[in-house]
């Protein structure tokens, strides 16, 4: 009778069953913060609690502006050291290991049928282990940490069956860039998406988190893959913590139910300045570019770097183009070590830098001029969002923006 | 520096009356928080009063020379989408905007400005009820609008009571000081 989103908000609310639109205290199993804990600690102290809720539960770490790139972030960093040690907070994450959305499931953090909020908006990633993951706002965070409790509103869920193989080059960043077209920026505001079908079963652990993170640009409030034994092992493989996989029932109510056959899906781009402006990567070939990009919590694991450098090997870089390959975690840059993937980067002419989330957010490492164009593997292309509000980002995958950096201008992969 | 031709700001209040009346300052559809907030200034995260001073400056920077204290922004759908980061709610609130009228809102968005006891509304059609510097009287507690130019009167979503509670004692951190007990 339930679908995933209630069967989770149930339990963490300690109710029979639940219902959309109802709002409920829920219990929180995980509560996640980068440097804007910075902003929840100056709510924390003001609500005037002494000691965190649960220091087991609360994780932190430091992946926006990494090393710090002015005296104002150093100082953050600093005093959440200090917070860290002062709470006894078991699970920090210093600048050293990567971006908050790859590290909470390399470290063991996300388990199906929790509920686990983060003061970011691509929390949502973590549906892709049947977890309740949703990005919550700095203020109520500090609530979470006080009282380890969070109203939330029960969404609505929407299904969306994925059936059929994908041609060659044609990635989930391709299949997610489509429905955010499809469905627009808001789509699916407030919902909860359950990704359903003999596709998304096929689908490496990484590919399921492309669809889940990038569900938050259609306004989903949590997005899930239907835990299967893939999910399981991969949870047991980095934590001994017991957990309930929570599933859909058969007869579950969805407001919209759609179905997607990916056969014959071409690669696809979106354009300046919505992640709804979806077109095929074909539509708009030859656009000149100047930046290339790959990394980010969408794109930035070791399948994505595997693909590029496949396409990378023994080629160039177009010399008007500079092209950022940034590795999402610091385990993944060790396993790009280990296959020869970076020494592939470095000889083709690429800038690799260190695991954060580097330009997408415009804070530091590569931000664009005005009249620049930049395509990336990342997940927004708002107007300014990565420096000049005249510059342009496109949304790609990584083999598109791979050929791309090679050709100079925007390609789709299988011509490079 | 822009905005230093505006008289200094009268200081924000921050509990929130259920009565709430202002000049309408409108935008269109799909506002992101990267636009309402540029990530540039994210390197801020404690001081308020800053964070007001670049509310929209990238892409609007008239705004930060047009809009008054006190002011109502009226906005299309899907306001506040993108980014969870808080400051772009906080800038807002602490540049003096008085609550915000859309014909919908992001949901962090939404969660934060409630949270920071900033008055947020969804009514259907506002965008075409309401002119901009149309002068505005919200009842947050019935959720009803009107326009005091055309003496329209707009039918809000009405706030859910948990919510209303909330904006009324002026945000999340002052009500869990009283749920929790602790005194001022």
């Amino acid at each position: 009778m339930a679908t995933i989103a209630e069967k989770i908000l149930a339990k963490a609310s300690g109710k029979e069953k639940v219902v959309p639109n109802e709002i409920v205290m829920a219990k929180i199993d995980i509560a996640m913060s980068h440097e804007n804990a910075d902003v929840v600690l100056r709510s924390f102290r003001e609500i005037g609690v002494k000691h965190v809720w649960d220091k087991n539960k609360i994780v932190i770490l430091f992946d926006h502006r990494i090393p710090a790139e002015s005296e104002k972030s150093a100082t953050t960093h600093k005093r959440l050291r200090e917070f860290v040690k002062g709470q006894d907070i078991t699970y920090f994450y210093d600048m050293k290991e990567g971006i908050c959305h790859q590290i909470l499931p390399e470290f063991g953090h996300c388990r199906p049928g929790e509920v686990l909020v983060g003061t970011d908006s691509h929390t949502t990633t973590h549906g892709a282990f049947g977890t309740f993951a949703t990005g919550i706002g700095a203020t109520e965070m500090s609530g979470v940490w006080a009282t380890g409790e969070l109203w939330l509103k029960v969404p609505e869920s929407i299904k969306i069956n994925i059936t059929g193989p994908f041609k060659h080059y044609v990635s989930a960043k391709d299949l997610i860039l489509h429905i955010i077209g499809m469905l627009g920026s808001d789509g699916a505001n407030y919902q909860a998406v359950e990704f359903h079908g003999k596709t998304i079963k096929r689908l490496s652990i990484a590919s399921r988190m492309v669809l889940c993170n990038l569900s938050m640009e259609m306004g989903a409030k949590v997005a899930f893959i239907v835990p299967d034994e893939k999910t399981i092992a991969y949870v047991k493989e980095r934590t001994d913590k017991k957990f309930d996989v929570m599933l859909p029932n058969e007869d579950a109510y969805y407001a919209n139910v759609i179905d997607i056959d990916v056969t014959n899906l071409e690669s696809q781009i979106a354009c300046p300045h919505a992640v709804d402006n979806v077109k095929s990567v074909k539509e708009i070939e030859g656009t000149k570019i100047n930046q290339a990009l790959i990394g980010s919590c969408t794109n930035g694991r070791l399948e994505d770097l595997a693909v590029a450098a496949k396409i990378l090997a023994n080629k160039t870089v177009h010399t008007d183009v500079r092209l950022l390959v940034i590795p999402a975690s610091r385990k993944v840059y060790l396993e790009a070590i280990k296959k020869g993937y970076i020494e592939i980067f470095v000889k083709a002419g690429s800038l690799v830098l260190n695991p954060g989330c580097g330009p997408c957010l415009g804070a530091h490492q590569g931000l664009l001029a005005p009249g620049e164009v930049c395509v990336a593997t990342t997940n927004r292309n708002f107007k300014g969002r990565m420096g000049s509000p005249e510059s342009f980002v496109y949304l790609a995958s990584p083999a598109t923006v791979a050929a791309s950096a090679i050709q100079g201008e925007i390609t789709p992969p299988a011509e490079s | 520096m822009k905005g230093s031709s505006q008289s200094p700001r009268p200081s924000v209040s921050l509990s929130v009356s259920l009565r709430v009346s202002g000049r309408a300052y409108k935008f269109g559809d799909n506002i992101n928080t990267d636009v309402i907030y540029p990530g540039k200034y994210l390197s801020i995260t404690t001081d308020r009063e800053e964070m007001a001073k670049h509310c929209f400056e990238t892409v609007y920077p008239e705004f930060l020379k047009n809009a008054k204290h006190g002011d109502i922004i009226v906005a299309g759908k899907n306001f506040g989408c993108g980014s969870s980061r808080e400051q772009a709610a906080t800038c807002l609130k602490y540049f003096g905007i008085s609550a915000i009228i859309a014909e919908s809102f992001a949901r962090i968005f939404y969660r934060n400005a409630i949270n920071l006891g900033l008055p947020v509304l969804v009514a259907p059609d506002i965008n075409q009820k309401v002119e901009h510097n149309d002068s505005i009287e919200i009842d947050l507690e019935t959720g009803i609008l009107k326009n005091m130019r055309t003496n329209e009167v707009i039918k809000a979503t009405k706030l859910p009571p948990f919510i209303l509670e909330i904006i009324k004692v002026g945000g999340l951190i002052p009500y869990l000081r009283k749920k929790l007990g602790i005194e001022k």
